[in-house]
């Protein structure tokens, strides 16, 4: 029962079928003491993906891809823009079916069909826009399409205070001390919207999660703020899939990293044999680049940008 | 909403204590509740009859039949939706239980739970079209507003040869459901009808569904974020059809109040009420854009046009002046919601 609440988009059956579980708090069994349950120990693989691709008709999006997730360990995913991490993602969070290659989940492979489906698996995905309602409260965000009713029939209600202490608690947990939980999440800093989302996440049980460009619209302080989070859902036992184009937010936090490029893997690498200017030179494409400063020490004197017209486009597709 | 009182360990020494006056000013009905406020105070010192026992029951009673409907508008409108078909609803419900009874001599029971069924399947439709397409409602609305407007005059002529609802108190068990609808009260002297406690329970009702309950809670996040709150897990779609069909349902019981409170309705009955409604909402704090808002407010805004209409002829001033003022509250209100959304919004 725990794991099918999971993370930030809450499967059907919940709402549906509230009534017979909603006599009691829903959330009281679980993570509320802090501790997120049935996490195998540290370092043991929950996903699995190897030669995983996928195809849309004659497209191919991406292809050959392999990589682990362990528990208590981040997995970067990095890449450029176009570079496949979107359909990635979409995999690993049931958006979208992989066509080739398996994808092993506990031991056991996979074809997921739905981000139901995934959450199920304990899989929970916080996406760029973080699904919160920036006019309401940060309890009702917290709990928002997973609320916590008490009493009966027509007098079942909103158990304001335990969702108003468990939100503060576990935000508390995730090392986010909030003011006023009674604020309106719009009035958070961006940083902080995406704790509470990580923290909102973690408290419905996830056991994988999945964090979408999380650093991207964020300032240098911020972007801190949310990695220092990111190692704290690591530390509690997370597996933590943390896809960005940033290197130099990747490195910090990172166990291993993933590179894609193209809509291919460039290799999995454990953090020990990737230096941080070996993980800029790859990313950035390595002689590629060599070859773009070289081409933009010419142009620029000369200001014949006009005259390479492709350049930036091709530039900007890897 | 802030009433819980917090546990030593939860307060927060970076909070500075906020005053009761504070949290009050922070609730989206106070404009309301301070102009509802003047405006009694106004007509009680200006006029006579405003506060005498008569007076007090005819501005209550017509603040009623605009208050059940203007709080369910309230609620779509939080959801991030307007419904423009609430006034020709009310003829619509009224106009069908009158003539399935004087004329096809049907039930009069059966007629008023058909005309219900009648009107919350035209409200899902509303609901159903707006989610499906992805139109404004405003437009959707608009267009079942007008073909209910001419639907009601037409098809009644073409059935009973005239626009209006005649010896509807002949009809058989008349007499036992009118009490329902269009019965009358006293309360301290002064006779009200009934439509005034239809009036309370429903706004009691849906606050309580607003700020304690689940769909509540679905409802300020379909209308502040329709996006995040699908990924989430909220039902879009149910909330959203329901809110449409709470509209259309609050219609219907305005139709059957006025319906057994006057014994006719007619093809006008309700056109043009759509926008008091919507007004009313507005007033009570609701945002265009969704989201926020209350069901007080909506009532306090129900009150204010209650009493402006009232009062207004008790002070024998001309009765045209009464939308002009609306009007000038309309605006008000919308300038000083719009300055608390974006105090709410506004990253610190």
């Amino acid at each position: 029962m725990s794991t099918d609440k999971a993370g930030t988009s809450q499967p059907d059956m919940d709402r549906d079928g509230a009534s017979a579980e909603d006599a009691g708090h829903e959330g009281t069994g679980r993570a509320a003491g802090g501790e997120t349950p049935s996490l195998p120990p540290p370092g043991t693989a929950i996903i699995e993906v190897t030669d995983i691709g996928k195809s849309y008709g004659q497209v191919i999006a991406l292809s050959d891809v392999t990589t682990t997730v362990r528990t208590g360990e981040v997995t970067c995913v990095l890449g450029d823009n176009g570079a496949g991490k979107s359909t990635f993602i979409k995999i690993l969070s049931g958006a979208h079916e992989h066509s080739q290659g398996t994808f092993v989940v506990d031991g056991v492979s996979r074809h997921m069909s739905s981000p139901r489906a995934a959450l199920a698996l304990g899989i929970a995905t916080v996406y760029q826009d973080l699904a919160v309602v920036p006019l309401m409260p940060v309890w009702r965000n917290f709990f928002l399409g997973s609320e916590t009713t008490k009493g009966f029939g027509p007098l079942k209600r909103l158990d304001v205070d335990f969702m108003r202490r468990t939100a503060k608690s576990a935000l508390a947990d995730m090392g986010i001390d909030l003011r006023d939980v009674d604020q309106p999440i719009g009035t958070l800093s961006g940083g902080e919207r995406q704790c509470v989302a990580i923290a909102r996440a973690v408290y419905f049980g996830a056991r994988v999660l999945i964090l979408d460009e999380p650093t991207a619209a964020l300032g240098v302080r911020q972007s801190g703020v949310v990695l220092k989070y990111i190692a704290r859902a690591r530390d509690r036992g997370l597996g933590v899939v943390f896809i960005t184009h940033n290197p130099h937010h990747a490195y910090p936090v990172a166990d291993r990293f993933m590179l894609l490029r193209r809509g291919r893997s460039m290799g999995d690498f454990p953090k020990a044999e990737m230096p941080l200017d070996e993980l800029v030179k790859m990313m950035a494409g390595g002689a590629e680049l060599d070859a773009l400063t070289d081409e933009l020490d010419r142009s620029l004197p000369d200001s014949e940008a006009d005259n390479d017209k492709e350049t930036p486009a091709e530039v900007q597709e890897r | 909403m802030s009433t819980a009182t917090a546990t030593a360990d939860e307060v927060d020494e970076r909070l500075a204590p906020t005053s009761r006056v504070t949290k009050v000013l922070r609730r989206p009905e106070v404009g309301s509740a301070i102009a509802a406020l003047l405006v009694f105070m106004f007509f009680t010192l200006y006029t006579e009859q405003f506060l005498s026992q008569s007076g007090v029951g005819t501005w209550l009673n017509s603040s009623s039949r605009i208050g059940i409907v203007a709080v369910a508008v309230a609620l779509l409108m939080i959801g991030g939706e307007f419904d423009l078909s609430t006034g020709t609803m009310v003829g619509t419900s009224g106009l069908l239980v009158g003539v399935m009874t004087t004329h096809f001599g049907l039930n009069i029971f059966v007629a008023v739970v058909l005309a219900l069924v009648a009107a919350l399947t035209i409200g899902a439709l509303n609901g159903v079209i707006v989610m499906k397409t992805g139109l404004p409602s405003f437009i959707v609305t608009l267009g079942t507003f007008f073909v209910l407007q001419g639907v009601n005059v037409a098809l009644t002529k073409a059935i009973i040869g005239q626009v209006a609802i005649q010896g509807m108190n002949l009809v058989p068990s008349f007499d036992v459901i009118q009490p329902v609808f269009g019965g009358s009260f006293s309360l301290f002297g002064t006779t009200m009808d009934l439509s005034v406690l239809w009036f309370l329970a429903i706004t009691a009702t849906a606050t309580w569904v607003l700020l304690r309950t689940r769909p509540g809670n679905w409802i300020f996040a379909v209308g502040g974020a329709q996006q995040s709150s699908r990924q989430v897990g909220v039902p879009l779609l149910a909330t959203k059809v329901g809110l449409f069909m709470t509209t259309a349902g609050a219609g219907w019981l305005v139709g059957m109040i006025t319906l057994f409170k006057s014994s006719t309705v007619n093809g006008a009955t309700g056109v043009g009420d759509e926008f008091i409604f919507i007004i009313c909402a507005v007033v009570g704090g609701c945002l265009l854009t969704g989201g926020f808002g209350s069901a007080i407010g909506a009532a306090l805004g129900a009150l204010i046009y209650g009493m402006t209409q009232q009062g207004i002829v008790y002070a024998t001033w001309d009765s045209d002046w009464l939308k002009a003022f609306l009007g000038v509250m309309l605006l008000g209100a919308v300038l000083v919601n719009n300055w608390v959304r974006k105090r709410a919004e506004a990253a610190r």
